[in-house]
């Protein structure tokens, strides 16, 4: 996907060489038609991009507002007179009263990687399975995959919370690991499955006709080769546990210092008072990684979603 | 499962381009094909009796049945008792209530109106979700090669910004007290929005459809950008030649798309479809932020009115929740068949 997506300008030279062996009167005609197409197209691009970035854009703007700006009557699109001191309030902890925003980051981000590396470990056990073997109930296992793909975490929360309650796993950040990880599995063994398969299996019966028992073909064969299908899926597990909130809200419960970031911009926003400034320099520091992290890891997001699409 | 709208296993129904089952040629044939070695004892073991795909199989079926398919069946008895804080404590015996949780939800009127809510915003928000998308997505597909990153660049952003914060942001953003929206509405001529006094236009608390249009453009933001790539991937499948070919012989964009693209990524389209389907019914964080949870009842939606019933109500009824979790699980599943249908007779099994 990523070295053909590459060049998205491909359509354009095949177009203008075409249009060129049009006959000479109506050269210029269609010259002129093509420039106005072009304008016309980029000039809805542009607007596209303009209306999706506005609203991150003010968030940030925002968040550098001193608080006579934000509440003006006549807002402007950027601070006058920018100012760190939201974000020194929310790293402060004052304002929220819960603690300063690197704790939850923590949080946050020690819950995140956990899941990434079981969900990533398991379900790359699960997708040599599918995509190597053919045993029994294989089919009923992917069929099974794509229906528990779909059950929203809101059917099943009620008894989560019992389960984990008995369990003494509410308030901490061990109980949510376990759940963010099974919940990412389905899909990221559906993903993971693409990429084994695309192997050839010609390199583990070599091996194997070698005398390499079965975990060193996996470790040293299919490891190697499979990790940038374990990148994607891990992009995916990172989004799952990064963003989740329900299931954080249930458990987490009054249990403030191990609110991971949604939770904690919620009791924020919940807390009334409006703390826009503040609140604003939150959602940023809660947004901005991870839309840099998007950014950082686009081929392979888009090669994951595809990948599906190009195997065959 | 996640709030935000993701990589699920959207793509492997596979697009036309792509030959469903050529993926995996023999079968049978595989890591315990190769001849015998001296081994283990447990490894012979497992070979003899082709242990290997269930042994790695094994962590992912507990995973997934712990968490994932024990609370469902849990749910589903929750649906058929009384339970609540008493029988957790054990101050009162459990008991088997047949369908009254069901019936009792059935008389509610808030569940009638939290399943409007739900249906209305799904039949606006698909529909206006798969046509950005779309539109984006073939413009992209056009577009020069700095202004497709540009313009995808954009839309990424969109896409990566977590539920939460993104309704946190658009509540900010139609806030009566210094939102940018009453402003930028006030100072509209009326001819163009109306007569109505959009300075201090409360959006959240003032009616269902007012919360709901802040909703519905919230979600159709964080959701045509998946839309718009996947589309694009589709569009990469189709020969370049052939659109060229039928625009130099004249062909409006319109009748390209109506008669090239869209004929050859039907496919996509479906799954995309029934994708934004169940997305659109599971919206929960967005919905408990835009509309103040727990304020205003009026402006539930199922997800919202399920969570209300089972722990913001006093005594929290799991039953009650558990009758509704059932009667949305049950919704979706209807949809999910569909999908797993089409997936399956796309070649996802291969």
């Amino acid at each position: 996907m990523s070295a053909e997506s590459a060049d998205l300008s491909a359509l354009r030279p095949a177009a203008r060489a075409k249009a060129d062996r049009v006959s000479a009167p109506g050269a210029s005609r269609a010259r002129a038609q093509r420039r106005a197409r072009w304008a016309g197209l980029n000039g809805f691009g542009v607007i596209i991009a303009l209306v999706t970035l506005f609203p991150l854009f003010w968030m940030v703007s925002t968040a550098f507002k001193p608080s006579h700006e934000i509440f003006s009557l006549t807002p402007s699109l950027l601070p006058s007179h920018p100012t760190l001191g939201n974000f020194r309030e929310v790293v402060s902890g004052q304002v929220s009263g819960i603690g300063s925003v690197w704790l939850f980051f923590r949080n946050s981000l020690t819950v995140t990687l956990a899941t990434v590396l079981v969900a990533s470990l398991v379900s790359l056990l699960a997708s040599v399975a599918v995509a190597r073997f053919r045993f029994r109930l294989r089919a009923s296992f992917l069929v099974m995959l794509l229906i528990v793909q779909m059950i929203p975490a809101q059917a099943l929360i009620i008894a989560l919370f019992l389960d984990f309650k008995r369990l003494n796993l509410l308030e901490n950040l061990f109980g949510l690991v376990i759940v963010y990880a099974a919940q990412a599995l389905p899909v990221s063994i559906w993903m993971l499955r693409n990429f084994v398969a695309t192997i050839p299996r010609e390199l583990e019966e070599a091996a194997a006709i070698d005398g390499a028992t079965s975990f060193r073909i996996f470790w040293r064969i299919l490891f190697p080769l499979v990790a940038p299908g374990l990148v994607a899926t891990s992009i995916f597990a990172f989004i799952t546990a990064y963003n989740e909130f329900i299931v954080a809200l249930t458990f987490l419960g009054q249990a403030h210092s191990d609110y991971t970031l949604p939770i904690y911009v919620t009791y924020f926003f919940g807390r009334g008072g409006a703390q826009w400034g503040p609140i604003m320099a939150a959602s940023t520091m809660y947004t901005i990684p991870v839309i840099i992290f998007f950014l950082f890891v686009r081929r392979r997001l888009v090669g994951g979603l595809t990948a599906g699409a190009v195997k065959g | 499962m996640a709030g935000l709208q993701q990589p699920h296993a959207v793509l492997p129904a596979g697009l036309p381009g792509g030959k469903p089952g050529s993926g995996h040629p023999g079968s049978g044939h595989s890591l315990d094909g190769g001849p015998v070695v001296r081994r283990g004892r447990a490894a012979t073991f497992i070979r003899r009796y082709k242990l290997a795909p269930y042994l790695l199989l094994t962590p992912a079926l507990i995973g997934i049945a712990l968490v994932l398919l024990w609370p469902l069946v849990q749910v589903v008895i929750f649906s058929f008792q009384n339970y609540s804080l008493m029988q957790i404590t054990g101050a009162a015996p459990t008991q088997w209530v047949g369908l009254a949780n069901f019936t009792s939800t059935f008389k509610d009127a808030e569940f009638w109106l939290s399943l409007r809510n739900t249906l209305l915003l799904a039949v606006v928000v698909v529909p206006a979700t798969l046509i950005v998308g779309t539109i984006v997505g073939v413009v992209l597909n056009r577009l020069g090669k700095k202004m497709a990153v540009f313009v995808s660049t954009a839309a990424l952003m969109a896409w990566a910004t977590p539920p939460i914060s993104a309704a946190v942001l658009f509540y900010w953003l139609v806030n009566p007290d210094g939102g940018v929206v009453d402003w930028a509405l006030s100072k509209m001529p009326h001819w163009l929005v109306g007569s109505t006094n959009w300075a201090q236009y409360n959006w959240t608390t003032t009616g269902a459809f007012q919360a709901y249009v802040v909703i519905a453009v919230l979600v159709v933001w964080q959701s045509f950008p998946f839309i718009a790539v996947t589309v694009l991937a589709g569009l990469k499948t189709i020969p370049a030649e052939l659109l060229e070919a039928a625009r130099v012989d004249g062909a409006s964009s319109w009748r390209v798309f109506r008669k090239i693209t869209y004929p050859l990524l039907k496919p996509i389209f479906l799954v995309l479809l029934l994708l934004s389907v169940i997305w659109d019914f599971n919206v929960f964080a967005q919905s408990y932020i835009v509309t103040g949870f727990p304020g205003n009842q009026n402006e539930y939606n199922l997800s919202t009115y399920l969570y209300d019933k089972a722990f913001a109500s006093l005594p929290p009824s799991y039953g009650l929740g558990g009758a509704i979790a059932l009667i949305f699980a049950l919704i979706l599943l209807v949809i999910t068949i569909g999908y797993v249908r089409t997936s399956v007779r796309q070649g996802a099994l291969t």
